[in-house]
């Protein structure tokens, strides 16, 4: 692709490349962010957006692939030099450090000096005027601790934009933690600075901002640049269509197995769910499991699912409404009491909250009992072997032996280690919270074989997914989650495209 | 204005209790041995203790940072033995002090290297530059040298009469601490290497993204540390005239203590210098009381400042959680 040294362009991203040990996060990535333009970055987890950004703001170094600013070749060596280069970013966890002052968190790095030292007065002073431009007014000198989320992640932009030459000023989920008016203050401030000529990188998941306020939206998924549309051009379920895909279909096949199970999926209630809600991550919403049922939940990232499935495994604690387990009531919500109720949760995050890496297969599969059992019980090591090789061959997992280490092992072998770890303590149910993100085609297949054949010998399973053909293949029921709200329930004879439109709020 | 103030005194408090806990402690030495009465038995404070204001000064940086700093002790005994060394080989104490300053600048300057470069734990890092430096002062001589060039006779026992009061004395020595002090605050308030020393110990990731050299400040911070226990060693062989490598075995805990005990917190990121010096005059009080009691062992002074640390990180964390829920 050859691209026009077009004098409107402020970063010019071609053919970007990046690859961590046994992932490849980016891949031949085009973006172009042109000045006075707020161009959102789309795409689902695990899309690439974040290793996008930590290249545009030198926190990683691309593997292949160029950047230019304004035309000129640039290599971006760290977030310092980012500054420099004026390029400045707002992070999604807002990264500011909270013991130290507002003033400090704004100024700091480009502080005014008097005598060689840091003069406090003009300091507290060039602060209060940064953040009058953001229409606050706040005591600067406090320690930004005591301020709220919302306030803080206006800090951080005040000090993105305090750097006297920024450009460029990229925004990583800032509307995550703001509420209505606060998001529409910041709007009106990225309107402002859009007028000034800054460019915009503006990364989110909310739909309806997108349409608010972006002028050309750039879509990666699996780290594979869609294309870069101008969003009047774009109606909603195209966007979502994009970000969400259509995987090739070698997995067509699955849908006769589905239509092979169905008839035993009526043995009674195993979840009753009413009202359950949690304020600030979920509506109050009503949901049944059937015993041998597979319910499917769709919704895009942050519209709640993840927020789901940790109420019912007790990672929260719902403020509103009950959840029964076979009729009876679950009274103390903690993972360790539903674990002993039959719940188990494959988390999504499978590095962060899943696996421990640095143990064995056998190992991984064995905690899973030893959670069960309890620490003291000493189970043998002949035995342990045992049960590794029986899950091992259960679940197809492809190693040399079962004391391979899990982290040498590829996501999808990964995934299945999880599965195995729950498996062992023989769940009642299970929920999969995107337990195929992330890793390739077959075996995407193979777990979803599987979840069938776990729920032929009677196993309910919640399968949590924003691969929309996935879910419609294998859920006997469909709940849609939208912005924290449940929206619909489906049967499994739902089409994606009607799915598409209720998540994307269109139908 | 109130809700101001509050915020104030929480932010605060910490101080606060410490200088309480040292003037109740000197009130009560006070009251039990009138001779502490005397400001002469004050001053004793700084002319005794001054190398742990150094040695505190340095160590309240690296924890700032989140680090801790396990070699002082190792770094000053080195630098007592060399020094005693070359001034009985006649090298002038011109060279021989800025000599070991260099040196234990180096020192830091290298483990502060390991810790950052090869991302090994500070702990372990400056444990090795402990056994090192104590080490090395052994291999330089097994037993005390005297020291008895002229100059360190001089900066020894000349004392200095204060003004407005009588017959109170320091040594020159004794300056060093306070006088560094004075360049600790300016340092950690008043330059950006001592604002990002705050930045870092909060939150060392969120440091680097808003652009800091968290690499280069952590590094200088356990080259300062090395610096401040140079200075100190030299303060402390000048005070006791020798050098030899048993000098101050197990005071990097004791400095570690007081400076809890000032209020800095060993995750980094809160605390000051100032703290820091209360938290050793109330050791260096203690040690007083004891030796004017004459009759119970100075393990006391390890006994009490172990509990007074202990209460003291109580009242810490009680100001910690009030701050939360506000």
């Amino acid at each position: 692709m050859i691209v026009m040294a077009d004098p409107q362009n402020l970063i010019t991203v071609s053919g970007v490349s990046k690859a961590f040990p046994g992932v490849v996060a980016l891949e031949g990535v085009e973006f172009t962010l042109r000045k006075g333009e707020i161009h959102a970055l789309m795409g689902e987890n695990g899309a690439g957006k974040s290793t996008l950004i930590k290249i545009l703001t030198g926190v990683e170094q691309p593997d292949t692939g160029s950047i230019e600013l304004e035309n000129t070749a640039i290599s971006i060596r760290s977030p310092h030099h980012a500054q420099e280069l004026g390029i400045s970013t707002v992070y999604q966890e807002i990264n500011l450090c909270t013991n130290i002052s507002v003033a400090e968190n704004i100024m700091l790095g480009h502080e005014p000096r008097r005598f060689g030292g840091i003069c406090w007065k003009k300091l507290n002073e060039l602060a209060r005027q940064a953040l009058a431009r953001l229409g606050i007014e706040l005591d600067v000198t406090q320690p930004l601790g005591i301020y709220s989320i919302a306030i803080q992640q206006m800090v951080a932009i005040a000090r993105a934009l305090a750097i006297a030459s920024a450009k460029v000023l990229i925004l990583d989920e800032p509307t995550s933690s703001l509420d209505a008016t606060e998001t529409a203050r910041l709007f009106a401030v990225m309107r402002s600075l859009k007028q000034a000529g800054i460019g915009i990188v503006f990364v989110t998941h909310f739909l309806d901002q997108v349409y608010e306020i972006v002028d050309r939206v750039t879509i990666l998924r699996n780290g594979r640049f869609v294309g870069s549309f101008e969003i009047a051009a774009l109606s909603r379920v195209e966007l979502v269509a994009k970000m969400l895909g259509r995987v090739v279909d070698e997995l067509q096949a699955l849908a006769h197995d589905k239509d092979q199970v169905e008839s035993q999926s009526d043995k009674g209630r195993l979840i009753e769910a009413s009202g359950l809600g949690l304020r600030g991550a979920l509506e109050p919403l009503d949901l049944t499991v059937g015993v041998g049922e597979v319910l499917g939940i769709a919704g895009l990232l942050g519209s709640g699912r993840t927020e789901l499935a940790s109420l019912l495994f007790g990672i929260a604690t719902p403020d509103s409404g009950s959840l029964l387990i076979d009729g009876q009531p679950v009274t103390r919500f903690s993972p360790q009491a539903l674990i002993k109720r039959g719940v188990a949760l494959c988390p999504e995050d499978r590095k962060a909250e899943g696996i421990v890496g640095d143990l064995s297969i056998r190992e991984n599969i064995i905690l899973g009992l030893q959670g069960r059992y309890g620490w003291f019980k000493f189970i043998g090591r002949q035995k342990q072997t045992e049960i590794a090789e029986k899950y091992i061959k259960l679940l197809g997992i492809r190693t040399p032996s079962p004391d391979q280490l899990v982290k040498n092992l590829s996501g999808g072998n990964q995934q299945k280690v999880i599965l195995a770890r729950w498996l062992v303590t023989q769940p009642r149910l299970l929920i999969l919270d995107e337990p195929t993100r992330g890793i390739d085609v077959g075996a995407k297949a193979e777990i979803q074989k599987l979840v069938l054949e776990l729920v032929k010998d009677g196993m309910s399973i919640v399968f949590i997914s924003s691969e929309l053909e996935e879910v419609v293949r294998i859920s006997d029921r469909i709940v849609v989650l939208r912005d924290h709200v449940k929206v619909a329930e489906y049967d499994h004879a739902v089409s994606d495209r009607t799915l598409m439109q209720t998540m994307a709020g269109e139908a | 204005m109130t809700q101001r103030l509050k915020l104030s005194v929480l932010r605060h408090g910490p101080l606060l209790t410490t200088i309480t806990i040292f003037l109740l402690a000197y009130i009560i030495g006070a009251q039990l041995y009138p001779a502490m009465q005397r400001p002469q038995a004050f001053f004793n404070l700084f002319i005794n203790n001054g190398f742990l204001l150094i040695l505190g000064i340095g160590m309240t940086f690296v924890i700032l940072t989140g680090g801790i700093d396990l070699s002082v002790g190792g770094v000053l005994a080195l630098t007592t033995a060399a020094s005693a060394a070359l001034l009985n080989l006649g090298v002038s104490p011109l060279v021989v002090m800025p000599l070991m300053l260099v040196m234990g600048t180096t020192i830091g300057l290298g483990l502060g290297c390991l810790i950052h470069f090869f991302k090994v734990q500070p702990f372990i890092v400056t444990l090795m530059g402990l056994f090192l430096a104590r080490g090395l002062a052994y291999i330089i001589s097994l037993t005390s040298v005297t020291i008895t060039d002229p100059l360190y006779k001089y900066l020894a026992l000349t004392p200095i009469y204060l003004p407005f009061f009588a017959k109170a004395y320091i040594y020159i020595p004794t300056l060093v601490g306070p006088a560094l002090l004075v360049v600790a605050v300016y340092l950690a308030y008043f330059t950006r290497f001592g604002r990002i020393v705050y930045a870092i110990g909060n939150n060392e990731q969120s440091a680097a993204l808003m652009g800091f050299p968290v690499g280069r400040t952590k590094i200088l911070v356990y080259a300062l540390s090395g610096f401040c226990s140079a200075l100190a060693g030299i303060v402390f062989s000048i005070s006791l005239l020798a050098g030899y490598g048993q000098f101050a075995t197990g005071v990097e805990l004791d400095v570690i203590a007081a400076v809890v005990m000032g209020g800095t917190l060993l995750t980094g990121g809160v605390g000051n210098v100032i703290g820091t010096l209360f938290g050793i005059l109330i050791e260096a009080t203690i040690i007083s009381i004891l030796q004017y009691n004459g009759t119970l062992s100075s393990w006391w002074t390890r006994i009490c400042v172990g509990v007074l640390t202990l209460i003291f990180i109580g009242i810490q964390s009680g100001f910690a959680l009030r701050k939360k829920k506000s």
